[in-house]
């Protein structure tokens, strides 16, 4: 401030004015209290016992760890051991009861359904979708049809042990690949492919020899599909009958399917997760909407 | 003083001349003179208040006021009231664990917090009535703040006597009295400041339980925690702090200097029967001479008493609480020197204006504002009430998947699921019916619940609980459009209360 600023007093409030003006607007001095200050001191040695206690400083390759070691990461730690505290007697309850026992218990299924919403979370919804729905070439886990079978056992068996996936008792069955190993030509394919659609009705192209189709289904197809074409869910081997498609209906997918053969691989869950989350995986994808008694 | 209407006076350190007072010449000496220091004082140093005991109509009312307000606030966590087996027989309880918050009759589930708002309007309500009629009631009697303060003020005369006593002592050097007496009022103090901080916690769970957990050490961390920290606030703002939370941290002498009027009810210097001020003897000759002289003998009794240390005969100022003790004072004087008491008494700008004219004294209670602020009271209290005592017991709330929104069946029919939750707010466990409409020909699952004889859901919810349930609805066809309204609807089985929400059914 300089020495030209003339402080004058406010007639109004008797208050000594800073000197400052603006546009003719003057600033009353108020002083703020001293404790204020003092407070604002006190804050700055709160500061120095927080660099003290907690993590704060940077180093070169490390930091400064605080007295108490705390870190977020030891925090959250904590966190789920003190959660992990408050489920034990439920996680118990589950661990003890059969998947049959826990669909039977509205408690037991509540608690088995959120602990499965989130083992889904972690680690179906990649391929699955997040509520199961699928994408082509990965199956909808919503509906009413099951490749390998929708009990609780069955649902049990493919998380345990995948399907296609190396472990010892995995699923297997495959698809061969009709065209591309030359077991088939291409107009039998296309012929067999529009069968294939013919048998659910869907809409089929005139101009395609539907009888030499069915002669190529029966020949290499209904082994594993069914004379009828319902599938066998020993093998894998979708029904197609119905109006569930796990890669599409339309005309080119099923050629390419035939042609290049399909094998889509499920990991074996077992050993990667414990024996409580497959459970509570298995009941959660068994109450999502299929699940088969 | 001249005579002006009065108007906020802000505190700044250059106090005008006739503020420094007699008595007060120790602590006042120590304020540095603005003019100094040629950028003027940063920090204002803290005038130290000895206020003097006083009796009066005013401090009976307070005392009446602080032993109500603290009997509350201490003995309400241990009224019981009993909600039947299972539920907590605490009158007033906040239930953090359990999320859920007690109050007598009524009970709030944390997404009724509503029901807080609207108490806080109508306490914000109240505040502009109260200082509408009769200015800053709320600050002079009522305020934690206030009643906390007046407290240790009286711990403080107890254990170290009154003003004179005090102020002598504080300047004088230190003696082995006045420590064990400083000793004394302090351990009190705590004592008073950990009762506060003890009684708090009380509100969070059972009370007489909570006690016996305090005093045999098995009481959680956390409420040990919060007794600490509520002890050193009650001790630092009521034993230290005092008049400079008024002053410097509360907003409301702000607001309230904004909100009040000519008409309403102060605690006002009556200028126009005080002034001039002077000695008995001085306006005794004054007026031999027949020249004016006022009522106000300048005594600073007025000043002496105030707990803020202000001096009212500067007008209505924002560092006065207003709660009336300068009236006892004053009226004490009037009678010792036998002049008619209430030079200082409740009163408006207006009427102090009106009686210099010659003119009669006259009141406005009923003012477009306080009619205003007391319909807007009754009309918010009208809708509380309404809503508390319609308040359901029952409620529903349904979530669509989103993830996929509907699936196709093997049949090529449609299924949409849904997660829908019902809530028994009573304080028993209830059964309820759950009926979807809107697809009569679409079937009806529940996930975990199996359906009666005749076809239907009844769902068992326990007392004072939610229920989640998974609920699958399956068209064996195409839906009739990509979207079609559903509502799912809940009846209780006993008393036929029901609720209910409306979604959609999605197809292709």
């Amino acid at each position: 401030m300089s020495a030209a600023d003339k402080r004058d007093t406010d007639h109004v409030t008797g208050t000594q004015t800073t000197g400052h003006e603006w546009d003719g607007i003057q600033e009353l001095n108020t002083p703020l209290p001293r404790w204020w200050l003092w407070m604002f001191y006190a804050t700055i040695v709160w500061s120095i016992g927080y660099w003290i206690v907690y993590p704060a400083w940077p180093l070169v390759t490390t930091h400064t760890r605080g007295i108490w070691d705390w870190s977020t990461r030891s925090a959250i730690v904590e966190d789920m051991a003190t959660h992990r505290a408050s489920r034990a007697a439920h996680v118990d309850r589950i661990a003890a009861a059969s998947a049959e026992q826990i669909v039977a218990d509205p408690t037991l299924l509540s608690f088995a359904r959120a602990q499965g919403r989130v083992a889904f979370a972690d680690n179906c919804v990649p391929c699955h979708g997040a509520g199961g729905g699928g994408a082509k070439g990965y199956p909808n886990l919503v509906d009413d049809e099951w490749l390998w079978g929708g009990t609780l056992a069955d649902i049990n068996q493919t998380i345990r042990h995948g399907i296609r996936s190396g472990d010892e008792n995995a699923r297997i069955g495959s698809m061969p690949a009709f065209g591309r190993d030359g077991i088939l030509q291409r107009p039998d394919i296309v012929a067999v492919a529009e069968y294939t659609r013919s048998l659910s009705g869907l809409p089929v192209d005139p101009k395609i020899d539907l009888a030499r189709g069915q002669k190529v289904y029966a020949d290499n197809c209904a082994v594993c599909h069914g004379e009828s074409g319902k599938g066998n869910r020993e093998l894998g081997a979708p029904n197609l009958t119905d109006a569930i498609w796990f890669y599409g209906s339309d005309p080119a997918t099923i050629i390419d399917g035939i042609w290049n053969g399909r094998g889509a691989v499920m990991p074996a869950f077992a050993g990667r997760l414990d024996d409580t989350t497959i459970k509570a995986l298995t009941v959660y994808v068994h109450t999502l909407g299929g699940g088969e008694k | 003083m001249a005579r002006r209407s009065s108007s906020i006076v802000s505190r700044g350190a250059n106090s005008e001349p006739e503020l420094v007072e007699r008595g007060d010449v120790v602590a006042r000496s120590a304020i540095p003179q603005p003019f100094d220091d040629p950028d003027g004082p940063l920090y204002a140093p803290r005038k130290h208040i000895y206020p003097q005991s006083v009796k009066g109509r005013f401090r009976t009312i307070k005392w009446v006021v602080l032993a109500i307000t603290l009997g509350i606030y201490y003995l309400l966590p241990f009224v019981r009231w009993d909600r039947g087996p299972g539920a907590p027989s605490q009158a007033v309880l906040v239930d953090l664990p359990n999320s859920r918050f007690y109050f007598f009759f009524i009970e709030l589930w944390p997404q009724e917090v509503y029901y807080f708002t609207g108490l806080l309007i109508l306490a914000a309500l109240t505040l502009f009535l109260m200082n509408a009629i009769a200015g800053r009631v709320w600050c002079g009697y009522l305020c934690p703040q206030t009643v906390w303060t007046d407290l240790f003020l009286a711990v403080e005369r107890l254990t170290e006597g009154d003003r004179r006593e005090r102020m002598q002592r504080d300047a004088a050097p230190w003696t082995l009295e006045g420590a064990l007496r400083k000793t004394a009022k302090h351990f009190l103090w705590l004592m008073i400041a950990w009762w506060t901080g003890g009684a708090w916690v009380l509100y969070f769970a059972d009370a007489p339980t909570l006690v016996k957990d305090l005093a045999t050490g098995n009481a959680p961390f956390i409420a040990y925690a919060w007794i600490g920290i509520l002890t050193f606030t009650t001790y630092f703002l009521a034993g230290h702090l005092r008049e400079q939370v008024c002053i410097y941290m509360c907003p409301w002498p702000r607001i309230q200097a904004a909100l009040t009027d000519e008409y309403a009810l102060n605690v006002s210097y009556r200028y126009d029967r005080g002034e001039p001020r002077g000695s008995v003897k001085k306006n005794a000759a004054l007026r031999e001479r027949g020249l004016p002289a006022g009522d106000c003998v300048d005594c600073f009794q007025c000043v002496h008493v105030c707990p803020t240390g202000v001096d009212i005969r500067n007008g209505l100022q924002l560092d006065c609480i207003q709660c009336g003790l300068c009236i006892d004072a004053c009226d004490a004087v009037m009678k010792k020197v036998g002049l008619p008491t209430g030079l200082i008494g409740y009163d408006t700008d207006l009427n102090i204006a009106r009686r210099s004219e010659g003119k009669p004294a006259k009141f406005h209670p009923l003012r477009a504002r306080t009619v205003l602020y007391a319909a807007l009271i009754v009309i918010t209290g009208a809708i509380m009430l309404y809503g508390l005592a319609a308040r359901a017991t029952v409620g529903i709330g349904v979530i669509h998947d989103r993830n996929p929104m509907y699936v196709t069946m093997a049949d090529g029919g449609v299924r949409n699921a849904y997660t829908v939750r019902l809530l028994n707010k009573a304080l028993e466990s209830r059964s309820f019916l759950l009926i979807i409409e809107g697809l009569l020909a679409a079937d009806v699952d529940v996930i975990g619940s199996a359906p009666n004889t005749d076809g239907q859901f009844v769902i068992d919810v326990e007392a004072n609980q939610t229920r989640e349930l998974r609920v699958l609805v399956t068209l064996h066809r195409k839906p009739p459009a990509s979207s079609t309204p559903l509502t799912f609807r809940i009846v209780e089985m006993r008393s036929g209360e029901h609720a209910k929400a409306v979604d959609h059914f999605r197809g292709p």
